[in-house]
């Protein structure tokens, strides 16, 4: 069993670069920066459009010390198939493929292509980082944004709960599958670094705090991330081969109980702003049946 | 785009015939004209700066854009911090304030 | 060693009857295509098993990824190739204009990707049966074109295809009509395999992804040029669309080039389009695909007849060789021209009709175009239909210039 990475033992390598376009404070900044250290740099990676095709830059100068084959926004699992079947062809398999997209270009535009790499068990690591909404665009709403958050195409709070891409991909039998916060990103970048270790499709979801489009200021991203881990609105987790384990402070909730109410996260920020109580009760509702169907598929023993 | 003998400087020299980027710090320019107040540290009051040896550099881990440095003391970039304000927020100690940046 | 598994004609050797489909498999397989990837759609679908059948026993060494959709499957072509594997895909009708917006990108990243198209109609409303609306449709996202008249072209022509796609690099379709040709069996001759690995040197990719020079490929590209971090001076989106259309217009001299290349090593040269009975012709029938076999059958029962009326099948469609078409015209000393052709462009009139026409003008080839669109739907194309048309418009001949126009005819609309 490896140790945990500290910040005394985590590489001083940067794969991204400084001065680059990411928002001031922005949560993909740091889960990017981490992954890529885990990852090193025997990687080729894939982008759709989203914000991180802006982080990593105009051409012609990039950000990031890694090659990039920018893809369509629909595309990027498919893309990571054709590395790699190129990669298979030409007899330099000791390359590892990443897919990097959007929750827009993962749970909506993106998901036929995800769907069938994952049911061809493509061997790349996919990692979705999830800001909840289209960001990239001026924050319009995506599937995997929360009941009641305001974005601009769901002016009056939006209606329906969440996509949970990280069960759908569960659902596909794929080796791993592993969600992640920046909030926490030494057990992050040990996650992604497990990952590297495996083939098969690997799937990794990120809740990446935005704070332009969650309303907060950016001094508090990191907390973000972490009180929302800390009402249960994300979990962090792994299904290795099926198999499920809560991890970090998610294994804590799951052990000794103590999760908070979620008021104080919504509250926070300004895209909950015009939430009603009705609403703020079925968020709450609908953690609290998440948690409770965790207890009884036995995942907090 | 005109060199200073006013002759034309075209592109063709870059040889690519697709859109290709090379790595460079800067891609954004000085991204340091973003922010309105700046991090200082407080050597005194920083674990590692007190020690005198590598310790804590939960900053350094939490920085979006990696521009403090992993040294004993810690030195942040000012030519690319955004002053977004995470690792003053961060910091176990308190070591870190932001300071309105003067732009008179 | 060339397994070739349909039934064998006696005559010479390595001639089998296969399918256009059929040739078109073998054709990548002696291309030697490392990554296949296609999505299924009649009446393309044969392609795509055999070449599976080849891997699956060995006879073809190559990754063959089975996608979930078109878009998909030339996704995977793309990324693959950008890597630096040569690489196949097939498709058609709805399947190919799926592919749109990759087409696009294929042809912006400069990818010689070589795909068979085996023309089938639009939908709505749904057709199985032949019309080319589906390549034409595509004729404008920076493709190479290639139509084909029977199987043996469409064999040699994907061959070629390889070669004119990695000197220019840019994404070139092979077109051959659905069902008339892809599950139509005529006498193929199958190149050697070894003659065709030396036809086509190894496949180099002008941008690679590796790490150790990391390079970021086809990020957001800014209207105006702009320095790298080196200070050299880099282009701009137009420069780069630029470089495409230049590479386009040298494809022309490529294409002909790779036909005398092939026909010195296979004995079968090519161009960029084919004359029958044009010497002395006054009329000359225009076609693109198989219309231009069936157009010689025609002509030869108007010559028995008295007219003096030829065929030009125009083979490579884009770049429109407009120099070329219009010096053919002039240098024949027809005073018209009759375009049959599988499209429309709604609104107006056949793709090629207008080409040629703007062709024409600009080289100020005093010859009439008439434009005809026949077969849309898999609309029987009869050679008394093709006839017909040809008698039509050769009335016009000594009709004064002024009256020689005449408006779009759809040949056997049964309304």
């Amino acid at each position: 069993m490896n140790k945990k990475t500290t910040p005394i033992t985590l590489t001083e390598t940067e794969y991204a670069l400084p001065g680059n376009r990411a928002c001031t404070g922005c949560g993909l900044s740091i889960a990017y920066r981490h992954g890529l250290k885990a990852l090193g740099e025997n990687i080729i990676l894939t982008v759709p459009a989203s914000c991180l095709t802006v982080l990593q830059g105009m051409y012609p100068v990039s950000s990031m010390t890694v090659p990039c084959l920018n893809t369509a926004f629909e595309t990027t699992a498919a893309s990571a198939s054709g590395i790699r079947a190129a990669l298979k062809a030409l007899g330099k398999e000791d390359i590892t493929v990443i897919g990097w997209a959007g929750d827009g270009g993962t749970a909506d535009i993106g998901i036929q292509a995800l769907s069938g790499a994952a049911e061809r068990n493509t061997d790349f690591i996919y990692v979705c980082y999830d800001n909840e909404a289209y960001m990239n665009t001026g924050t319009q709403k995506s599937g995997s944004t929360p009941k009641g958050a305001w974005t601009t195409t769901s002016v009056g709070g939006k209606m329906e709960h969440k996509k949970d891409m990280a069960r759908i991909m569960a659902a596909h039998d794929v080796p791993y599958v592993v969600t992640v916060s920046p909030s926490y990103p030494m057990d992050l970048h040990d996650k992604f670094k497990k990952a590297k270790e495996m083939s098969g499709t690997r799937y990794i979801h990120i809740l990446v705090p935005c704070p332009p489009g969650w309303g907060y200021d950016p001094q508090y991203t990191v907390k973000m991330g972490r009180m929302a881990i800390e009402c249960g609105m994300f979990d962090l987790y792994e299904i290795i081969d099926g198999r499920f384990e809560f991890y970090g402070p998610s294994k804590k909730l799951a052990e000794k109980g103590g999760r908070k109410p979620i008021d104080e996260y919504i509250k926070a920020q300004t895209r909950f702003g015009k939430v009603s109580d009705e609403t703020i009760a079925e968020l709450q509702a609908w953690v609290d049946q998440k948690w409770a169907t965790y207890r009884q598929m036995g995942y907090c023993e | 785009m005109k060199t200073e003998t006013g002759k034309y400087m075209g592109t063709k020299e870059c040889g690519h015939i697709t859109a290709s980027s090379t790595p460079s710090k800067g891609e954004a320019g000085r991204t340091g004209d973003w922010r309105v107040k700046y991090p200082v540290i407080d050597n005194d009051v920083c674990t590692p700066a007190r020690r005198g040896k590598p310790s804590c550099f939960i900053c350094w881990s939490f920085c979006p854009d990696a521009v403090i440095s992993k040294t004993v003391p810690l030195i942040i970039d000012l030519e690319y911090c955004k002053g977004c304000g995470i690792c003053a927020e961060e910091c176990p100690t308190g070591a870190i304030k932001m300071v309105e940046e003067d732009r008179s | 060693m060339t397994k070739v598994k349909e039934n064998k004609v006696q005559s010479a050797p390595n001639v089998s009857i296969m399918t256009a489909n059929y040739a078109a498999a073998e054709a990548a397989r002696l291309a030697g295509v490392q990554v296949v990837s296609a999505y299924p759609i009649t009446p393309q679908s044969p392609v795509v098993e055999k070449l599976m059948e080849y891997v699956n026993d060995g006879s073809m060494k190559a990754e063959f990824v089975t996608v979930e959709s078109e878009h998909s499957a030339i996704t995977v072509c793309i990324s693959a190739s950008a890597v630096g594997a040569r690489v196949f895909t097939a498709s058609c009708a709805n399947g190919l204009a799926l592919m749109h917006e990759q087409l696009h990108w294929a042809a912006g990243t400069r990818l010689p990707i070589v795909m068979a198209i085996p023309n089938r109609s639009m939908a709505a409303p749904w057709s199985i049966l032949n019309d080319q609306q589906d390549s034409i449709s595509q004729r404008d996202t920076g493709w190479l074109q290639i139509y084909c008249r029977n199987n043996q072209e469409v064999m040699d022509s994907i061959i070629q295809a390889y070669r004119i796609a990695e000197d220019v690099m840019v994404p070139t379709m092979v077109c051959y009509d659905g069902y008339i040709l892809s599950h139509t069996m005529m006498p193929v001759e199958v190149p050697d395999t070894d003659k065709v690995t030396a036809f086509l040197p190894d496949y180099k990719p002008h941008t690679v992804l590796d790490p150790a020079n990391p390079q970021n490929v086809n990020p957001v590209t800014l209207a105006e040029p702009r320095k790298n971090a080196d200070g050299v001076l880099c282009h701009g989106y137009f420069e780069i669309r630029y470089l495409l259309q230049e590479a386009h217009l040298r494809a022309v001299e490529v294409t002909r080039e790779t036909g005398i290349k092939f026909g010195k090593e296979f004995g079968r040269p090519y161009g960029l389009y084919d004359t029958y009975k044009c010497e002395d012709a006054d009329l000359v029938a225009v076609t693109l695909g198989s219309i231009g076999s069936q157009a010689m059958d025609a002509v030869d029962i108007l010559r028995d007849k008295g007219y003096k009326i030829g065929v030009l099948s125009v083979r490579l469609y884009r770049p429109f060789p407009a120099l070329e078409l219009s010096e053919a015209l002039r240098e024949i000393g027809c005073r018209g021209v009759a375009v049959l052709e599988k499209n429309v462009s709604y609104g107006y009139e056949g793709a090629l009709a207008t080409d040629l026409k703007a062709a024409l003008f600009e080289y100020n080839v005093p010859v009439f175009a008439h434009s005809y669109c026949m077969g849309l739907g898999g609309r029987d194309v009869k050679t008394s239909d093709i006839e017909e048309a040809l008698i039509k418009s050769h009335e016009y001949l000594d009709k004064p210039a002024a009256e020689q126009r005449k408006a779009q005819e759809w040949i056997n609309c049964k309304l």
